[in-house]
């Protein structure tokens, strides 16, 4: 291990995060520009041109705001929550491969964190980490309607993991690798999965909703019962964390939905361009690629929120374990039969 | 290096699991737990065996701890509830724990710590030699464990349906 090495592992790390929190940031504008855009309004535009700089008002907005922390909760874990729900959500970048390796002065630098052979399985763990956040968040709350809303998650989360699990085993049995950089390595130029697994892909979706809490799931914090759910009690920045963890999630979940279905940086006639942008800048082109499909999927997330009202809770449940697990595994047997059947033949 | 983090690693994990029992709150001894499940993974980890470092890492602490936490939130446990234990059922604990110990000093007694533990084969915890393994020689024990699964989850299905009458 030479210092070359960490130190470009480094810059990666401090380029994904900063990158990522740039995204969540604008995410947050985007949100509203969006809803406005879908209710017929303005949306911001006092701070700065087109209020391309709400974010920052936002940030030291919440900065700024007291701080209270309930007397009959638990510090400790009351300050923890936040943390750990923003933790969860940015330590799931690491196995995103952003790119395929990139040539800068004379040396191949890889674009991926760390490359572990059970890339796709670690961001599933990481996935099902993130609803201690919110989960420990609302139980040190001691608040009745917080406890409420971490019930909620945790009940959601688990049971949509499930059904998020299995689509991915449909998809596992087809690249037969679990590392996210040869699954992405094989979706070269039009041969994205979701092409082979529009099913799977559709119920990784949905799953993906759930798991990030956003609307039409998202029922621990919806308004019209719980208050703000688990985040009740929370002001000031450790608010601003939970706020700013949601987006994160969605970036990275994007992210990984990208990858794994719509051929991350893989885009057609990308040979051509590989060899008219030369070994530097096609590379980097198709990391650009990468982020366009993120981006438009992040969009796609706010375009619903915007368009589906909340389900009831019996219906997330119905959803979720009548409709997503029967399926899933319907899934799992068409593309284990379809395989064996190509084997054959 | 590998032996300083695992001798680390350990004492956490003996740490925390101690805490799960001297800890007052049910909810503090599972999150103590669920740390006690962190070491064991970077443990995993430390054995080359990280199929089984993910696994443990998204069933134990990503499920059913969270199960856990679920069941002990909605119970909302503390002092006032707590049952009251009979004479005789500490008198039994003091005999069982007793016991516990007496086979563990046996245990530890034939153990020889001079010889380190060497992997004979360091790939076997990686995913494609693992699913050859438990999918070749392995694959009755295996199925037959999937079978013990599904009478669970029939028995819990069973358990949780209402009677006809009832509803």
């Amino acid at each position: 291990m030479d210092s070359a090495f960490v130190i470009e592992k480094f810059i990666l790390v401090a380029v994904i995060f900063g990158i990522s929190l740039v995204i969540a940031m604008y995410s947050t504008y985007a949100e509203r520009k969006v809803a406005a855009y879908l209710q017929d309004r303005l949306g911001p535009d006092r701070a700065g041109p087109f209020g391309i700089l709400q974010p920052l008002a936002d940030g030291v907005k919440m900065f700024m705001k007291e701080e209270i922390i309930p007397t009959s909760s638990n510090r400790f874990l009351f300050i923890a929550g936040p943390g750990l729900a923003l933790l969860c959500a940015c330590i799931g970048t690491a196995v995103i491969p952003w790119g395929s390796p990139v040539l800068i002065a004379g040396k191949t630098v890889s674009l991926q964190v760390a490359d572990i052979n059970v890339g796709v399985l670690y961001i599933f763990g990481v996935v099902s980490l993130g609803v201690y956040g919110v989960m420990i968040g609302g139980w040190a709350s001691n608040n009745k309607y917080s406890l409420l809303s971490a019930i909620r998650a945790a009940s959601q989360n688990i049971s949509y993991e499930i059904a998020m699990g299995l689509s991915i085993i449909a998809l596992l049995l087809m690249t037969n690798t679990l590392s996210l950089k040869e699954i992405v390595d094989q979706q070269h130029g039009w041969r994205w999965n979701v092409l082979y697994q529009p099913l799977g892909f559709l119920i990784f979706m949905v799953c993906s909703f759930a798991e990030t809490n956003r609307a039409p799931f998202d029922l621990p914090e919806c308004e019209t019962e719980l208050i703000g759910g688990y985040h009740t009690e929370y002001s000031s920045m450790k608010l601003g964390f939970y706020l700013f963890a949601e987006y994160i999630n969605m970036f990275v979940s994007s992210a990984v939905m990208a990858a794994l279905y719509w051929g991350g940086y893989n885009y057609p006639g990308m040979d051509s361009m590989a060899v008219w942008l030369g070994p530097t800048w096609a590379p980097l082109f198709g990391t650009a690629v990468f982020f366009a499909k993120i981006c438009a999927f992040i969009f796609f997330f706010m375009w619903v929120r915007w368009t589906i009202p909340r389900f009831r809770y019996d219906q997330l449940m119905n959803l979720g374990w009548k409709g997503l697990i029967p399926l899933a595994i319907a899934n799992i047997i068409i593309t284990g039969v379809v395989i064996a059947i190509i084997e054959k033949f | 290096m590998s032996t300083q983090v695992f001798y680390f690693v350990a004492t956490l994990s003996i740490i925390f699991s101690l805490m799960v029992i001297f800890a007052k709150n049910p909810i503090h001894s599972v999150l103590y737990l669920i740390l006690t499940f962190f070491t064991f993974t970077v443990h995993y980890v430390l054995l080359n065996a990280q199929f089984l470092a993910v696994v443990n890492f998204i069933v134990y602490m990503g499920a059913i701890m969270v199960l856990f936490l679920f069941v002990l939130m909605l119970l909302n446990l503390n002092n006032e509830t707590e049952p009251s234990k009979s004479p005789l059922i500490k008198i039994v604990g003091v005999i069982a724990g007793g016991c516990l110990v007496i086979t563990l000093i046996g245990s530890l007694k034939s153990a020889s710590i001079n010889s380190p533990l060497i992997l004979k084969n360091p790939g076997l915890g990686l995913v494609e030699n693992l699913g050859k393994e438990l999918f070749g020689p392995f694959l009755l024990p295996f199925e037959l464990s999937s079978l013990l699964l599904l009478a669970a989850m029939v028995g819990a299905v069973l358990l949780s349906k209402r009677d006809e009458v009832e509803a």
